[in-house]
Protein backbone atom coordinates (compact mmCIF):
# COMPACT_ATOMS: atom_id res chain seq x y z
CA UNK A 1 0.00 0.00 0.00
CA UNK A 2 2.54 2.46 1.10
CA UNK A 3 4.91 1.71 -1.91
CA UNK A 4 1.78 1.71 -4.08
CA UNK A 5 1.59 5.59 -2.70
CA UNK A 6 5.00 6.26 -3.10
CA UNK A 7 4.62 5.22 -6.50
CA UNK A 8 1.71 6.96 -7.48
CA UNK A 9 2.61 10.61 -5.91
CA UNK A 10 6.01 10.17 -8.14
CA UNK A 11 4.97 9.56 -11.37
CA UNK A 12 1.98 12.28 -10.03
CA UNK A 13 4.55 14.95 -9.40
CA UNK A 14 6.60 14.11 -12.84
CA UNK A 15 3.16 14.67 -14.90
CA UNK A 16 2.77 17.85 -12.91
CA UNK A 17 6.08 18.96 -13.58
CA UNK A 18 5.61 18.37 -17.25
CA UNK A 19 2.49 19.77 -17.61
CA UNK A 20 3.43 22.90 -15.88
CA UNK A 21 6.87 23.19 -18.25
CA UNK A 22 4.34 22.75 -21.09
CA UNK A 23 1.66 25.60 -19.62
CA UNK A 24 4.92 27.56 -19.21
CA UNK A 25 5.71 27.56 -23.17
CA UNK A 26 9.19 28.56 -22.71
CA UNK A 27 9.66 26.74 -25.61
CA UNK A 28 7.53 26.37 -28.18
CA UNK A 29 4.78 23.48 -28.73
CA UNK A 30 6.61 21.70 -31.56
CA UNK A 31 9.59 21.37 -29.66
CA UNK A 32 8.12 20.88 -26.02
CA UNK A 33 4.86 18.99 -26.40
CA UNK A 34 2.04 18.70 -24.29
CA UNK A 35 1.07 15.28 -22.43
CA UNK A 36 -2.07 15.78 -24.59
CA UNK A 37 -0.52 16.03 -27.55
CA UNK A 38 1.77 12.54 -26.80
CA UNK A 39 -1.52 10.96 -26.19
CA UNK A 40 -2.97 12.24 -29.48
CA UNK A 41 -0.34 11.41 -31.79
CA UNK A 42 -0.75 7.77 -29.62
CA UNK A 43 -3.74 7.55 -30.10
CA UNK A 44 -3.27 8.57 -34.06
CA UNK A 45 -0.67 6.32 -34.55
CA UNK A 46 -2.43 3.26 -33.11
CA UNK A 47 -5.58 4.25 -35.05
CA UNK A 48 -3.79 4.41 -38.93
CA UNK A 49 -2.06 1.26 -37.56
CA UNK A 50 1.29 2.82 -38.01
CA UNK A 51 2.51 1.60 -34.63
CA UNK A 52 0.97 -1.88 -34.73
CA UNK A 53 2.98 -2.51 -38.44
CA UNK A 54 5.99 -1.43 -36.19
CA UNK A 55 5.65 -3.03 -33.34
CA UNK A 56 4.82 -6.45 -35.41
CA UNK A 57 8.20 -5.98 -37.92
CA UNK A 58 10.23 -4.88 -34.58
CA UNK A 59 9.50 -7.42 -32.42
CA UNK A 60 9.74 -9.98 -35.61
CA UNK A 61 13.43 -8.88 -35.93
CA UNK A 62 14.69 -8.69 -31.99
CA UNK A 63 13.06 -11.76 -31.70
CA UNK A 64 14.92 -13.70 -34.21
CA UNK A 65 18.40 -11.86 -33.76
CA UNK A 66 18.12 -12.72 -30.33
CA UNK A 67 17.02 -16.83 -30.91
CA UNK A 68 20.14 -16.33 -33.00
CA UNK A 69 22.18 -15.09 -30.13
CA UNK A 70 20.87 -17.27 -27.83
CA UNK A 71 21.72 -20.50 -29.52
CA UNK A 72 25.29 -18.98 -30.65
CA UNK A 73 26.14 -17.76 -27.25
CA UNK A 74 25.67 -20.48 -25.34
CA UNK A 75 27.56 -23.07 -27.82
CA UNK A 76 30.18 -20.35 -27.76
CA UNK A 77 30.35 -19.95 -24.10
CA UNK A 78 30.16 -23.68 -23.31
CA UNK A 79 33.04 -24.29 -25.66
CA UNK A 80 35.10 -21.43 -24.23
CA UNK A 81 34.39 -22.55 -20.53
CA UNK A 82 35.26 -26.16 -21.12
CA UNK A 83 38.25 -25.76 -23.66
CA UNK A 84 41.29 -24.49 -22.29
CA UNK A 85 42.76 -23.07 -25.55
CA UNK A 86 39.19 -21.13 -26.19
CA UNK A 87 39.59 -19.35 -22.83
CA UNK A 88 42.90 -18.42 -23.29
CA UNK A 89 42.32 -17.06 -26.72
CA UNK A 90 38.65 -16.32 -27.55
CA UNK A 91 37.87 -14.97 -23.79
CA UNK A 92 39.66 -12.16 -24.02
CA UNK A 93 38.70 -11.20 -27.26
CA UNK A 94 34.64 -11.41 -26.12
CA UNK A 95 35.96 -9.17 -23.32
CA UNK A 96 37.54 -7.03 -25.32
CA UNK A 97 34.64 -6.92 -27.99
CA UNK A 98 32.03 -6.14 -25.37
CA UNK A 99 33.58 -2.83 -25.19
CA UNK A 100 32.69 -1.72 -29.26
CA UNK A 101 29.27 -0.46 -29.32
CA UNK A 102 26.99 -3.02 -31.73
CA UNK A 103 26.14 -0.47 -34.28
CA UNK A 104 29.92 -0.11 -35.19
CA UNK A 105 28.88 -3.23 -36.96
CA UNK A 106 26.52 -1.44 -39.14
CA UNK A 107 29.32 0.05 -41.92
CA UNK A 108 30.66 -3.61 -42.21
CA UNK A 109 26.69 -5.41 -42.06
CA UNK A 110 25.60 -2.57 -45.17
CA UNK A 111 28.87 -3.83 -47.25
CA UNK A 112 28.29 -7.90 -46.23
CA UNK A 113 24.74 -7.87 -46.27
CA UNK A 114 23.40 -5.16 -48.16
CA UNK A 115 20.42 -1.98 -47.30
CA UNK A 116 18.16 -5.04 -45.82
CA UNK A 117 16.65 -6.64 -42.92
CA UNK A 118 19.68 -9.35 -42.64
CA UNK A 119 21.88 -6.07 -42.33
CA UNK A 120 19.81 -5.54 -39.47
CA UNK A 121 19.94 -8.92 -37.97
CA UNK A 122 23.44 -8.64 -38.12
CA UNK A 123 23.57 -6.00 -36.02
CA UNK A 124 21.44 -7.28 -33.18
CA UNK A 125 23.47 -10.34 -33.14
CA UNK A 126 26.51 -8.97 -32.89
CA UNK A 127 24.66 -6.52 -29.84
CA UNK A 128 23.15 -9.53 -27.27
CA UNK A 129 25.75 -12.06 -28.55
CA UNK A 130 28.51 -11.29 -26.30
CA UNK A 131 26.44 -10.87 -23.40
CA UNK A 132 24.93 -14.45 -23.94
CA UNK A 133 28.56 -15.86 -24.40
CA UNK A 134 30.27 -14.32 -21.51
CA UNK A 135 26.98 -15.10 -19.04
CA UNK A 136 27.20 -18.74 -20.61
CA UNK A 137 30.84 -19.03 -20.04
CA UNK A 138 30.54 -17.81 -16.56
CA UNK A 139 27.44 -19.89 -15.65
CA UNK A 140 29.16 -23.13 -16.87
CA UNK A 141 31.63 -22.09 -14.48
CA UNK A 142 29.51 -21.27 -11.92
CA UNK A 143 28.05 -24.29 -12.09
CA UNK A 144 28.70 -26.78 -9.19
CA UNK A 145 30.50 -29.82 -10.61
CA UNK A 146 28.63 -32.27 -8.82
CA UNK A 147 25.87 -32.01 -11.55
CA UNK A 148 28.04 -32.34 -14.53
CA UNK A 149 29.79 -35.54 -12.53
CA UNK A 150 26.28 -36.90 -11.62
CA UNK A 151 25.38 -36.89 -15.29
CA UNK A 152 28.24 -38.54 -16.64
CA UNK A 153 28.13 -41.01 -13.96
CA UNK A 154 24.32 -42.15 -14.47
CA UNK A 155 25.06 -42.39 -18.23
CA UNK A 156 24.64 -39.20 -20.01
CA UNK A 157 27.30 -37.88 -22.49
CA UNK A 158 28.10 -35.46 -25.38
CA UNK A 159 24.91 -33.78 -26.68
CA UNK A 160 22.68 -35.42 -23.62
CA UNK A 161 24.76 -34.24 -20.99
CA UNK A 162 24.28 -30.39 -22.33
CA UNK A 163 20.56 -30.57 -23.07
CA UNK A 164 19.72 -32.57 -20.24
CA UNK A 165 22.49 -31.33 -17.19
CA UNK A 166 24.99 -28.50 -17.84
CA UNK A 167 22.38 -26.24 -19.67
CA UNK A 168 19.44 -26.93 -17.03
CA UNK A 169 21.93 -26.90 -14.33
CA UNK A 170 23.42 -23.61 -15.53
CA UNK A 171 20.28 -21.48 -16.14
CA UNK A 172 20.09 -20.29 -12.61
CA UNK A 173 23.39 -18.70 -13.57
CA UNK A 174 22.46 -17.39 -17.43
CA UNK A 175 19.41 -16.16 -16.56
CA UNK A 176 20.85 -12.46 -15.60
CA UNK A 177 23.03 -12.73 -18.79
CA UNK A 178 20.14 -13.52 -20.92
CA UNK A 179 18.40 -10.89 -19.39
CA UNK A 180 20.79 -8.49 -20.26
CA UNK A 181 21.18 -9.99 -23.78
CA UNK A 182 17.94 -8.89 -24.42
CA UNK A 183 18.38 -5.62 -23.58
CA UNK A 184 21.46 -4.88 -25.90
CA UNK A 185 19.45 -6.85 -28.49
CA UNK A 186 16.49 -4.46 -28.08
CA UNK A 187 19.06 -1.57 -28.17
CA UNK A 188 20.69 -2.40 -30.78
CA UNK A 189 17.49 -3.23 -33.19
CA UNK A 190 16.03 0.25 -32.93
CA UNK A 191 19.56 2.19 -33.54
CA UNK A 192 20.08 -0.23 -36.35
CA UNK A 193 16.15 0.40 -37.56
CA UNK A 194 16.97 4.52 -36.65
CA UNK A 195 19.67 4.18 -39.14
CA UNK A 196 17.37 2.41 -41.89
CA UNK A 197 14.62 3.18 -43.32
CA UNK A 198 12.33 0.08 -43.38
CA UNK A 199 9.33 0.57 -40.85
CA UNK A 200 10.45 -0.86 -37.48
CA UNK A 201 9.78 0.95 -34.04
CA UNK A 202 13.04 3.12 -34.84
CA UNK A 203 12.00 4.37 -38.11
CA UNK A 204 8.73 5.43 -36.54
CA UNK A 205 10.83 7.45 -33.83
CA UNK A 206 13.01 9.11 -36.92
CA UNK A 207 9.82 9.75 -39.21
CA UNK A 208 8.67 11.76 -35.88
CA UNK A 209 11.67 14.00 -36.34
CA UNK A 210 12.01 14.81 -40.26
CA UNK A 211 8.20 15.88 -39.62
CA UNK A 212 9.32 17.85 -36.57
CA UNK A 213 6.58 16.26 -34.75
CA UNK A 214 7.77 16.31 -31.54
CA UNK A 215 4.56 14.66 -30.12
CA UNK A 216 4.91 11.26 -32.45
CA UNK A 217 8.97 11.17 -31.07
CA UNK A 218 7.89 10.70 -27.47
CA UNK A 219 5.32 8.59 -28.39
CA UNK A 220 7.37 5.96 -29.97
CA UNK A 221 9.88 6.62 -27.16
CA UNK A 222 7.77 5.45 -24.67
CA UNK A 223 6.82 2.64 -26.88
CA UNK A 224 10.01 1.67 -26.60
CA UNK A 225 10.24 1.94 -23.03
CA UNK A 226 7.46 0.44 -22.76
CA UNK A 227 7.59 -2.96 -25.08
CA UNK A 228 11.47 -3.54 -23.56
CA UNK A 229 10.02 -3.37 -19.84
CA UNK A 230 7.40 -5.75 -20.61
CA UNK A 231 9.45 -8.29 -21.98
CA UNK A 232 11.95 -7.95 -19.25
CA UNK A 233 9.25 -7.41 -15.92
CA UNK A 234 6.86 -10.63 -17.77
CA UNK A 235 9.05 -12.95 -19.78
CA UNK A 236 12.42 -12.61 -17.80
CA UNK A 237 10.48 -12.36 -14.51
CA UNK A 238 8.77 -15.22 -14.67
CA UNK A 239 11.36 -17.04 -15.80
CA UNK A 240 13.36 -15.59 -12.95
CA UNK A 241 10.45 -16.90 -10.80
CA UNK A 242 10.05 -20.26 -11.99
CA UNK A 243 13.86 -21.37 -11.46
CA UNK A 244 13.86 -19.70 -7.79
CA UNK A 245 10.71 -21.97 -6.77
CA UNK A 246 11.91 -24.84 -8.47
CA UNK A 247 15.57 -24.62 -7.15
CA UNK A 248 14.27 -23.62 -3.93
CA UNK A 249 16.59 -20.57 -4.25
CA UNK A 250 15.51 -17.41 -2.21
CA UNK A 251 13.43 -14.82 -4.03
CA UNK A 252 15.32 -11.84 -5.32
CA UNK A 253 13.31 -9.03 -3.80
CA UNK B 1 52.01 -56.02 17.94
CA UNK B 2 50.19 -58.67 15.73
CA UNK B 3 47.15 -58.13 13.05
CA UNK B 4 45.15 -60.96 15.22
CA UNK B 5 45.95 -58.94 18.79
CA UNK B 6 44.07 -56.01 16.83
CA UNK B 7 41.60 -57.57 15.31
CA UNK B 8 37.97 -57.68 15.60
CA UNK B 9 36.84 -60.07 17.82
CA UNK B 10 35.33 -63.53 15.53
CA UNK B 11 37.60 -62.33 12.85
CA UNK B 12 36.04 -62.91 9.34
CA UNK B 13 37.30 -66.30 8.27
CA UNK B 14 37.17 -65.21 4.12
CA UNK B 15 36.13 -68.63 3.30
CA UNK B 16 34.59 -68.22 0.38
CA UNK B 17 36.54 -64.80 -0.89
CA UNK B 18 38.73 -64.14 -3.97
CA UNK B 19 40.50 -61.92 -2.74
CA UNK B 20 44.14 -62.44 -0.79
CA UNK B 21 43.70 -64.02 2.48
CA UNK B 22 47.37 -62.77 3.38
CA UNK B 23 46.11 -59.34 2.77
CA UNK B 24 43.76 -58.84 5.23
CA UNK B 25 46.54 -60.41 8.07
CA UNK B 26 48.88 -58.27 6.69
CA UNK B 27 49.66 -55.20 9.24
CA UNK B 28 51.34 -51.82 7.65
CA UNK B 29 51.28 -50.10 4.22
CA UNK B 30 51.06 -52.57 1.80
CA UNK B 31 54.94 -53.44 -0.02
CA UNK B 32 55.56 -51.61 -2.92
CA UNK B 33 56.36 -54.07 -4.78
CA UNK B 34 53.65 -56.71 -4.81
CA UNK B 35 52.00 -57.33 -7.53
CA UNK B 36 50.44 -60.38 -6.85
CA UNK B 37 46.66 -58.92 -6.90
CA UNK B 38 45.83 -59.27 -10.52
CA UNK B 39 47.22 -62.58 -10.24
CA UNK B 40 44.71 -64.14 -8.20
CA UNK B 41 42.77 -66.49 -10.04
CA UNK B 42 38.37 -65.86 -9.12
CA UNK B 43 37.55 -62.17 -10.61
CA UNK B 44 36.61 -60.03 -8.30
CA UNK B 45 33.92 -57.65 -8.57
CA UNK B 46 35.68 -54.65 -8.15
CA UNK B 47 40.01 -54.86 -8.31
CA UNK B 48 42.22 -52.45 -7.96
CA UNK B 49 45.56 -53.42 -8.79
CA UNK B 50 48.64 -50.77 -8.54
CA UNK B 51 46.58 -47.34 -8.65
CA UNK B 52 48.64 -44.44 -8.19
CA UNK B 53 47.66 -40.78 -8.53
CA UNK B 54 49.82 -37.81 -8.58
CA UNK B 55 48.70 -34.08 -9.68
CA UNK B 56 50.32 -30.45 -9.89
CA UNK B 57 49.22 -28.43 -7.29
CA UNK B 58 48.94 -24.84 -7.53
CA UNK B 59 52.54 -23.98 -6.67
CA UNK B 60 53.76 -26.43 -9.48
CA UNK B 61 54.46 -29.45 -7.48
CA UNK B 62 54.35 -33.04 -8.11
CA UNK B 63 51.59 -34.31 -5.04
CA UNK B 64 51.49 -37.86 -4.74
CA UNK B 65 47.83 -38.70 -3.54
CA UNK B 66 47.04 -42.34 -3.72
CA UNK B 67 50.55 -45.05 -3.93
CA UNK B 68 50.28 -48.43 -5.07
CA UNK B 69 46.46 -49.40 -4.04
CA UNK B 70 45.65 -52.62 -4.42
CA UNK B 71 42.12 -53.81 -3.47
CA UNK B 72 39.53 -57.25 -4.45
CA UNK B 73 35.93 -56.99 -3.46
CA UNK B 74 33.84 -59.67 -4.33
CA UNK B 75 30.72 -59.61 -5.42
CA UNK B 76 28.00 -58.55 -2.75
CA UNK B 77 30.63 -57.06 0.09
CA UNK B 78 29.81 -54.05 1.43
CA UNK B 79 33.95 -52.63 1.99
CA UNK B 80 34.52 -49.64 4.23
CA UNK B 81 36.71 -47.40 3.50
CA UNK B 82 38.27 -44.83 6.22
CA UNK B 83 40.88 -42.75 6.44
CA UNK B 84 42.42 -39.10 7.43
CA UNK B 85 41.12 -36.40 5.68
CA UNK B 86 43.31 -36.12 2.73
CA UNK B 87 44.08 -39.82 2.20
CA UNK B 88 42.51 -40.20 -1.47
CA UNK B 89 39.34 -42.13 0.06
CA UNK B 90 37.21 -39.79 -1.85
CA UNK B 91 39.69 -40.00 -5.00
CA UNK B 92 39.67 -43.49 -5.36
CA UNK B 93 35.89 -43.88 -5.81
CA UNK B 94 36.02 -41.18 -8.07
CA UNK B 95 38.61 -42.81 -9.88
CA UNK B 96 36.41 -46.41 -9.72
CA UNK B 97 33.48 -44.64 -10.74
CA UNK B 98 35.57 -43.25 -13.94
CA UNK B 99 34.74 -39.49 -13.20
CA UNK B 100 38.28 -38.99 -13.39
CA UNK B 101 41.87 -41.10 -14.38
CA UNK B 102 44.33 -42.41 -12.43
CA UNK B 103 48.22 -41.94 -13.45
CA UNK B 104 48.80 -45.74 -13.62
CA UNK B 105 47.34 -48.86 -12.13
CA UNK B 106 44.20 -50.43 -13.02
CA UNK B 107 41.06 -50.38 -12.32
CA UNK B 108 38.71 -53.47 -12.63
CA UNK B 109 35.44 -54.76 -12.64
CA UNK B 110 34.85 -58.28 -13.48
CA UNK B 111 38.13 -58.37 -14.44
CA UNK B 112 37.79 -55.71 -17.39
CA UNK B 113 39.53 -52.76 -17.29
CA UNK B 114 37.81 -49.47 -16.64
CA UNK B 115 37.01 -46.53 -19.17
CA UNK B 116 35.17 -44.00 -17.74
CA UNK B 117 32.02 -43.58 -16.36
CA UNK B 118 29.63 -46.26 -16.69
CA UNK B 119 25.84 -47.13 -14.77
CA UNK B 120 27.32 -50.51 -13.95
CA UNK B 121 29.32 -48.13 -11.22
CA UNK B 122 26.87 -45.05 -9.35
CA UNK B 123 28.33 -42.63 -7.21
CA UNK B 124 26.32 -41.01 -4.12
CA UNK B 125 27.88 -38.12 -3.43
CA UNK B 126 28.22 -36.85 -0.08
CA UNK B 127 25.99 -33.65 -1.10
CA UNK B 128 23.99 -36.05 -3.17
CA UNK B 129 24.27 -34.18 -5.78
CA UNK B 130 20.61 -34.73 -7.03
CA UNK B 131 19.11 -32.54 -10.10
CA UNK B 132 17.17 -29.73 -8.50
CA UNK B 133 15.53 -29.15 -11.64
CA UNK B 134 13.83 -32.16 -11.68
CA UNK B 135 11.43 -33.55 -9.27
CA UNK B 136 12.26 -36.33 -7.18
CA UNK B 137 10.31 -39.04 -9.57
CA UNK B 138 12.39 -37.53 -12.64
CA UNK B 139 15.69 -37.60 -10.75
CA UNK B 140 15.14 -41.49 -10.11
CA UNK B 141 14.15 -41.84 -13.62
CA UNK B 142 17.17 -39.86 -15.01
CA UNK B 143 19.82 -42.77 -15.60
CA UNK B 144 17.35 -44.90 -17.20
CA UNK B 145 15.88 -42.23 -19.51
CA UNK B 146 19.74 -41.57 -20.21
CA UNK B 147 20.16 -45.52 -21.42
CA UNK B 148 16.45 -44.86 -23.31
CA UNK B 149 14.30 -47.37 -21.34
CA UNK B 150 11.00 -46.93 -22.28
CA UNK B 151 8.93 -44.41 -20.24
CA UNK B 152 6.18 -46.88 -18.76
CA UNK B 153 8.77 -49.62 -17.38
CA UNK B 154 11.13 -46.57 -15.77
CA UNK B 155 7.73 -44.77 -14.19
CA UNK B 156 7.15 -48.29 -12.68
CA UNK B 157 10.65 -48.99 -11.39
CA UNK B 158 11.05 -45.21 -10.20
CA UNK B 159 7.95 -46.15 -7.85
CA UNK B 160 9.53 -49.36 -6.84
CA UNK B 161 12.36 -48.04 -5.77
CA UNK B 162 11.06 -45.49 -4.44
CA UNK B 163 9.00 -47.81 -2.27
CA UNK B 164 11.92 -49.23 -1.38
CA UNK B 165 13.51 -45.51 0.62
CA UNK B 166 10.01 -44.85 2.06
CA UNK B 167 9.64 -41.79 -0.46
CA UNK B 168 6.54 -43.04 -2.76
CA UNK B 169 4.59 -39.72 -1.19
CA UNK B 170 6.98 -37.78 -2.88
CA UNK B 171 7.39 -38.17 -6.27
CA UNK B 172 6.28 -34.37 -7.51
CA UNK B 173 8.24 -32.94 -4.98
CA UNK B 174 11.73 -31.16 -5.75
CA UNK B 175 14.84 -31.46 -3.95
CA UNK B 176 14.88 -27.97 -2.13
CA UNK B 177 11.91 -29.38 -0.16
CA UNK B 178 12.93 -32.61 1.32
CA UNK B 179 15.57 -33.02 4.41
CA UNK B 180 18.41 -34.23 4.35
CA UNK B 181 17.81 -37.33 4.77
CA UNK B 182 15.04 -37.61 2.76
CA UNK B 183 17.65 -36.36 -0.03
CA UNK B 184 20.18 -39.27 0.30
CA UNK B 185 17.19 -41.45 0.14
CA UNK B 186 16.37 -40.20 -3.28
CA UNK B 187 20.16 -40.20 -4.47
CA UNK B 188 19.77 -43.94 -3.28
CA UNK B 189 16.85 -44.67 -5.08
CA UNK B 190 18.46 -42.83 -7.91
CA UNK B 191 21.81 -45.02 -7.96
CA UNK B 192 19.68 -48.12 -7.46
CA UNK B 193 17.17 -47.45 -10.37
CA UNK B 194 20.08 -47.97 -13.08
CA UNK B 195 20.72 -51.15 -11.62
CA UNK B 196 24.32 -51.03 -10.86
CA UNK B 197 26.35 -53.81 -10.05
CA UNK B 198 28.37 -51.50 -7.49
CA UNK B 199 27.48 -49.09 -5.28
CA UNK B 200 29.92 -46.29 -4.48
CA UNK B 201 28.85 -44.05 -1.36
CA UNK B 202 31.42 -41.18 -0.35
CA UNK B 203 30.56 -40.32 3.17
CA UNK B 204 27.42 -39.32 2.25
CA UNK B 205 25.50 -39.72 5.55
CA UNK B 206 28.26 -37.25 6.82
CA UNK B 207 26.00 -34.19 6.46
CA UNK B 208 23.24 -35.84 8.59
CA UNK B 209 22.22 -35.48 12.32
CA UNK B 210 22.89 -38.58 14.09
CA UNK B 211 18.88 -40.08 14.48
CA UNK B 212 18.62 -39.56 10.77
CA UNK B 213 22.22 -41.12 10.16
CA UNK B 214 21.07 -44.23 12.56
CA UNK B 215 17.60 -44.52 10.49
CA UNK B 216 19.83 -44.35 6.83
CA UNK B 217 22.34 -47.37 8.53
CA UNK B 218 19.37 -49.68 8.80
CA UNK B 219 17.78 -48.37 5.57
CA UNK B 220 21.34 -49.16 3.73
CA UNK B 221 21.86 -52.33 5.15
CA UNK B 222 18.61 -53.38 4.53
CA UNK B 223 18.53 -52.45 0.63
CA UNK B 224 21.65 -53.92 0.50
CA UNK B 225 20.80 -56.92 1.66
CA UNK B 226 17.82 -57.22 -0.91
CA UNK B 227 19.45 -56.45 -3.87
CA UNK B 228 22.48 -57.90 -3.05
CA UNK B 229 24.54 -55.31 -4.16
CA UNK B 230 28.27 -54.36 -4.25
CA UNK B 231 29.03 -51.61 -2.16
CA UNK B 232 32.20 -49.49 -1.58
CA UNK B 233 31.48 -47.00 1.09
CA UNK B 234 34.01 -44.18 2.19
CA UNK B 235 34.07 -42.66 5.61
CA UNK B 236 35.71 -41.38 8.07
CA UNK B 237 33.78 -42.02 10.71
CA UNK B 238 35.36 -45.56 11.83
CA UNK B 239 32.13 -46.67 13.72
CA UNK B 240 29.87 -46.27 11.05
CA UNK B 241 32.31 -48.37 8.84
CA UNK B 242 32.48 -51.19 11.52
CA UNK B 243 28.75 -51.09 11.98
CA UNK B 244 28.28 -51.27 8.08
CA UNK B 245 31.16 -53.18 6.67
CA UNK B 246 32.21 -56.79 5.83
CA UNK B 247 35.37 -55.36 5.45
CA UNK B 248 36.90 -52.11 6.66
CA UNK B 249 40.31 -50.99 4.90
CA UNK B 250 42.46 -48.09 6.38
CA UNK B 251 44.01 -45.84 4.67
CA UNK B 252 47.53 -43.88 5.37
CA UNK B 253 47.57 -40.33 5.42
CA UNK B 254 48.99 -38.83 2.23
CA UNK B 255 49.96 -40.49 -0.19
CA UNK B 256 46.98 -42.45 0.27
CA UNK B 257 48.02 -46.39 0.68
CA UNK B 258 46.48 -49.79 1.97
CA UNK B 259 47.70 -49.32 6.13
CA UNK B 260 45.22 -52.44 6.71
CA UNK B 261 42.13 -54.40 6.46
CA UNK B 262 40.03 -55.78 9.37
CA UNK B 263 37.32 -58.17 8.58
CA UNK B 264 34.20 -57.80 10.71
CA UNK B 265 32.20 -60.56 11.34
CA UNK B 266 29.80 -59.00 13.85
CA UNK B 267 25.97 -60.40 13.44
CA UNK B 268 23.52 -57.89 11.36
CA UNK B 269 21.57 -56.07 11.92
CA UNK B 270 24.06 -54.54 13.96
CA UNK B 271 23.93 -50.84 15.55
CA UNK B 272 25.83 -47.91 16.10
CA UNK B 273 25.48 -48.29 20.01
CA UNK B 274 26.73 -51.93 20.27
CA UNK B 275 29.43 -52.76 22.93
CA UNK B 276 31.07 -55.09 19.83
CA UNK B 277 30.64 -52.52 17.02
CA UNK B 278 32.24 -49.83 19.63
CA UNK B 279 34.80 -52.97 20.84
CA UNK B 280 36.06 -53.39 16.85
CA UNK B 281 36.02 -49.84 16.00
CA UNK B 282 39.30 -48.95 18.77
CA UNK B 283 40.83 -51.73 17.11
CA UNK B 284 40.50 -49.88 13.87
CA UNK B 285 40.95 -46.11 15.22
CA UNK B 286 44.02 -46.68 17.17
CA UNK B 287 46.05 -47.17 14.22
CA UNK B 288 43.86 -44.72 12.82
CA UNK B 289 45.10 -42.13 14.86
CA UNK B 290 48.75 -42.74 13.67
CA UNK B 291 47.32 -41.08 10.66
CA UNK B 292 44.88 -38.63 12.04
CA UNK B 293 48.22 -37.02 14.01
CA UNK B 294 50.21 -37.38 11.11
CA UNK B 295 47.78 -35.57 9.06
CA UNK B 296 47.53 -32.67 11.76
CA UNK B 297 51.11 -32.49 11.86
CA UNK B 298 51.04 -32.24 8.07
CA UNK B 299 47.94 -29.37 8.30
CA UNK B 300 50.26 -26.98 10.66
CA UNK B 301 53.23 -27.20 9.03
CA UNK B 302 51.82 -26.04 5.30
CA UNK B 303 49.42 -23.62 7.87
CA UNK B 304 46.98 -24.32 4.52
CA UNK B 305 46.29 -27.94 3.86
CA UNK B 306 46.48 -28.43 -0.29
CA UNK B 307 42.89 -30.34 -1.28
CA UNK B 308 42.82 -33.43 -2.63
CA UNK B 309 38.79 -33.30 -3.06
CA UNK B 310 38.86 -35.01 -7.02
CA UNK B 311 37.41 -31.98 -9.34
CA UNK B 312 39.59 -29.38 -7.79
CA UNK B 313 42.74 -30.42 -9.71
CA UNK B 314 42.21 -29.20 -13.91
Amino acid sequence: MKRAARFIVFYAALFGVWVILAKLKIWPPYLFPTPWGVAEALYVGFQDHTYLIAIWVSMQRVLIGYAISVVLGMILGLGVASNKFLEETMGGLLVSLQSLPSICWWPLALLWFGLNQNAILFVVVMGSLLSVTLAMEDGRKQMPKIFGQAGRNLGAQGFKLFWYVLLPASLPFIVSGLKQGWAFAWRSLITAEMLYLSLGLGQVLMMGRDLNDMSAVIAVMLLIIALGYIIDGVVFKSMERHLQNKWGLAPAN
Amino acid sequence: MSANAHAVPGRYPVPSSPRMPARATKLGPVSLGESSAPAIAPVAKVGLSEICLSYKTQTGERLLALDHINLQVRAGEFLCIVGPSGCGKSTLLHLIAGLHSQTSGQVLIDGKPVDGPGTDRILIFQEHGLFPWLTVAENVEFGMKMKGVPKAERQEKMRHYLRLVHLAKFEKSYIHQLSGGMRQRVAIARALATEPDVLLMDEPFAALDAQTRDLLHDELERIWSETGRTIIFVTHNVREAVRLGDRVVLLTFRPGRVKNEFPVTLPRPRSLEDPEVAMAARDVLDELREEINRSLEAEYQEGTKPHIEPGVEA
